[in-house]
C-alpha cells in the first residue's frame, strides 16, 4: 500500500474522526438530521480539508512555529469563505438547511487538527491525500448518522419515503420524532460508537485485531478521548520522563 | 453454639429490608392508584400496565441474558418501572408504544449505566419524556373518566383540569381529588395516591423530606407567582391535578436517583418544587412535574457533594 491509499484508508476506517478521533462533533451532532445534511456537510468539510491542507503542506516550512495557529486559521476561513459562497450560490436548499454550520467548518477541529499534525509536517502529495480521507471519513460518519435519524424520525431515505406513514388510523409507520431532534443525535452517534467498538473487540478476540489508531493529536492524554483506547499512551508518558 | 458466644465482625444487626422486599411495598402502595385508573378508564388502561411491565421485565431479562450479566429481575425493580410509566402513560396511548418506552426506559436508561443503583435518572420518567417528545400528540390526548362518559357529557377526549386552568377556566375541585377528570392512568385520584404514600411512609421505605419539600416549595411558588394571590382553590386545584403527587411521592422519592444526605433531601426538595413551579406557570405547557424531576436527578450528585455531613469527631475549621 503506498503512502496515498494509505492515508484515506487511515482516514475512512482506521482514524475515522467521527467514530474513533471523535472529533468535530458539534456539526456531526447538529447537523445529522437527515441523510442529505450529513453528506452535505460531510462534503463541505472535505472541499475544505483538502485545499487548507494543500496549502498549509506548501507554506509548512515559511510559517513560523510561533504563529501557526493564526495562520492556519486563515488559510482554513478563505477556503470556507469560498465553499460557502459556492454552496450559497448553486446548491440554496443545502445553505437554507446547514445554515450558520457552514460558517463554522472554520473552527472544526479536524480541520486544524489535520492541519497541525498531519499538513504541517509532511509533503504536499500525502496532504491532499490525508485531507480526502478524513473528509471522506467525516462524511461517511455524518451520512450513516444521518441515515438512521432520517429512517427512526421520518421513515425516508435522502427525502424519499422508505416506510409508508400510518396514516387515519391505517397501518404503517409512526415517526419516532425524538430522533430528529437533538437527543436522537446522542442516542444514534452513542449506538454506532458502541457498535464500532463491538465490532473492534471481536475482531481483537479473533487474533485479526483491526489497526488502532495512532495519530496523537495533541500528545495530551489527560484531555483526550481516545486516552482509554490508546495503547501508544505508556511510551509517551515514559517519553516524557526521560526528555525531563 | 447460642448467640451470646458468637464471635464476628460487624454488622451484628442486620435489617429486614431487601431490595425486592422494599419494591414489593412500592408495588402494593401504587396498587389503590392503579386499580382507580383500571376502575376509570376501562378494560385499555389494564392492558397498557400489563404490557408495559411485561416490556420492561422482558427487556432487563434480555439484557442481562445478551450482556451475560447476572439475573436481576427477581428484584422487582423493572416491575416498579413498568407499573410507574404505565401509571404516566394516558390510557388511550396505542400498546405499541407503551412497548417502546418501557424497552426505552430499562435498557437506555437504567442498564446501559450499569443498572439498579447505577441510573442517573429516574427510568420509569427518562421513558415517559421520551415517549412525549417522540409521540407529542398521542402522550397529550387525554379520554374522559368513566364518570364523565356515565354523566352524558363529550365522551372522546377534553382537556385536563391543568390545562383548563392555564387557559383560565375553573375546574371541580372535588373532582380531582376523587379522580372523575381526565389524566395519565395512575395520576387522576390524589386519594389513591396518597393512600399508597400513606402506607409507604408507615412501612418506613420512604422519608417524608423530599415529598414534604417538594409540595410547600411548590405552594409557596405558586402563592408567589401564580398571578391569583391568596386563591386557596387555586392553589389546591395545583395539587391535586397532573402528576404532583403520584411525582412527589413515588417518583422524587426513588432511592437510586435522590440524595442520601438529610440536608440534601431538602435541597431536593426546593429545587423540584421551583421547577416545577416554573414549568407549570412559565412554561408552555401545562405539566411539567416529568421534566421537574428528570432535571432535578441530573443535580443529585452536586447536591450530595456539597451536603455531605462531618463525621463525629472530625475538627472544626480553623
Amino acid at each position: 500500500m503506498n503512502k496515498c491509499t494509505e492515508r484515506i484508508y487511515n482516514g475512512i476506517i482506521k482514524e475515522n474522526p467521527t467514530f474513533i478521533l471523535m472529533l468535530g462533533m458539534c456539526p456531526t451532532l447538529a447537523v445529522t438530521t437527515s441523510a442529505i445534511n450529513g453528506l452535505g456537510m460531510g462534503l463541505s468539510t472535505t472541499v475544505v480539508l483538502v485545499m487548507s491542507n494543500m496549502l498549509i503542506s506548501l507554506l509548512r516550512n515559511i510559517i513560523p512555529d510561533k504563529v501557526r495557529v493564526p495562520a492556519f486559521i486563515v488559510v482554513v476561513a478563505s477556503f470556507v469563505t469560498i465553499v460557502q459562497f459556492l454552496v450559497q450560490g448553486f446548491i440554496p436548499s443545502l445553505y437554507d438547511s446547514l445554515g450558520i454550520y457552514i460558517p463554522l467548518i472554520v473552527v472544526n477541529c479536524i480541520i486544524l487538527g489535520r492541519a497541525e499534525s498531519y499538513a504541517s509536517k509532511n509533503p504536499v502529495v500525502p496532504s491532499i491525500f490525508d485531507g480526502i480521507g478524513m473528509g471522506l471519513g467525516f462524511t461517511v460518519g455524518l451520512t450513516c448518522i444521518g441515515i438512521v435519524r432520517e429512517i427512526l424520525g421520518a421513515g425516508q431515505i435522502f427525502g424519499a419515503q422508505v416506510l409508508p406513514l400510518a396514516e387515519n388510523g391505517g397501518l404503517g409507520y409512526t415517526p419516532i420524532t425524538i430522533f430528529v431532534l437533538a437527543p436522537g443525535a446522542f442516542f444514534v452517534l452513542a449506538c454506532l460508537v458502541a457498535i464500532m467498538n463491538v465490532v473492534r473487540a471481536k475482531a481483537e478476540k479473533k487474533g485479526k485485531p483491526l489497526p488502532a489508531a495512532q495519530g496523537c493529536l495533541a500528545g495530551d492524554c489527560a484531555s483526550c478521548g481516545q486516552s482509554g483506547m490508546c495503547t501508544g499512551k505508556r511510551n509517551t508518558a515514559s517519553e516524557k520522563k526521560e526528555n525531563a | 453454639m447460642s448467640d451470646m458466644y458468637n464471635v464476628s465482625s460487624s454488622p451484628h444487626v442486620r435489617s429486614k429490608d431487601t431490595t425486592d422486599r422494599i419494591m414489593l411495598y412500592v408495588i402494593i402502595a401504587l396498587l389503590p392508584a392503579s386499580l382507580f385508573g383500571i376502575y376509570n378508564f376501562g378494560f385499555h388502561a389494564l392492558l397498557l400496565i400489563v404490557i408495559t411491565i411485561l416490556s420492561c421485565v422482558v427487556s432487563e431479562w434480555a439484557f442481562d441474558k445478551i450482556t451475560k450479566r447476572k439475573d436481576t429481575i427477581r428484584d422487582l425493580s423493572a416491575v416498579v418501572t413498568g407499573l410507574l410509566l404505565a401509571l404516566n402513560l394516558p390510557p388511550t396511548l396505542p400498546w405499541w408504544m407503551a412497548i417502546v418506552g418501557g424497552v426505552f426506559a430499562i435498557v437506555i436508561v437504567k442498564c446501559l449505566f450499569g443498572g439498579l443503583g447505577q441510573n442517573f435518572m429516574n427510568p420509569a420518567l427518562g421513558g415517559r419524556c421520551f415517549l412525549l417528545i417522540s409521540f407529542t400528540g398521542p402522550m397529550t390526548s387525554f379520554a374522559n373518566s368513566k364518570y364523565y362518559i356515565s354523566q352524558g357529557m363529550d365522551a372522546i377526549s377534553s382537556a385536563t383540569p391543568l390545562a383548563a386552568l392555564k387557559a383560565g377556566e375553573s375546574v371541580n375541585t372535588m373532582d380531582m381529588l376523587i379522580g372523575r377528570i381526565p389524566g395519565t392512568i395512575g395520576e387522576t385520584s390524589v386519594i389513591a395516591v396518597l393512600i399508597g404514600a400513606i402506607f409507604l411512609i408507615l412501612m418506613g421505605v420512604i422519608d417524608l423530606k423530599i415529598p414534604a419539600t417538594y409540595i410547600i416549595t411548590f405552594i409557596i411558588f405558586v402563592l408567589l407567582f401564580g398571578g391569583h394571590g391568596f386563591d386557596w382553590s387555586y392553589v389546591v386545584a395545583h395539587l391535586c391535578g397532573g402528576g404532583l403527587m403520584l411525582g412527589a411521592f413515588f417518583m422524587a422519592t426513588d432511592y437510586v436517583t435522590s440524595p442520601i444526605t438529610p440536608l440534601g433531601k431538602i435541597i431536593f426538595g426546593i429545587v423540584l418544587g421551583i421547577l416545577t413551579g416554573i414549568f407549570r406557570i412559565f412554561g408552555a405547557s401545562a405539566e411539567g412535574v416529568s421534566y421537574a424531576i428528570i432535571f432535578s436527578n441530573l443535580l443529585v450528585p452536586l447536591i450530595e457533594r456539597v451536603t455531605i455531613p462531618k463525621p463525629f469527631g472530625k475538627g472544626g475549621e480553623r
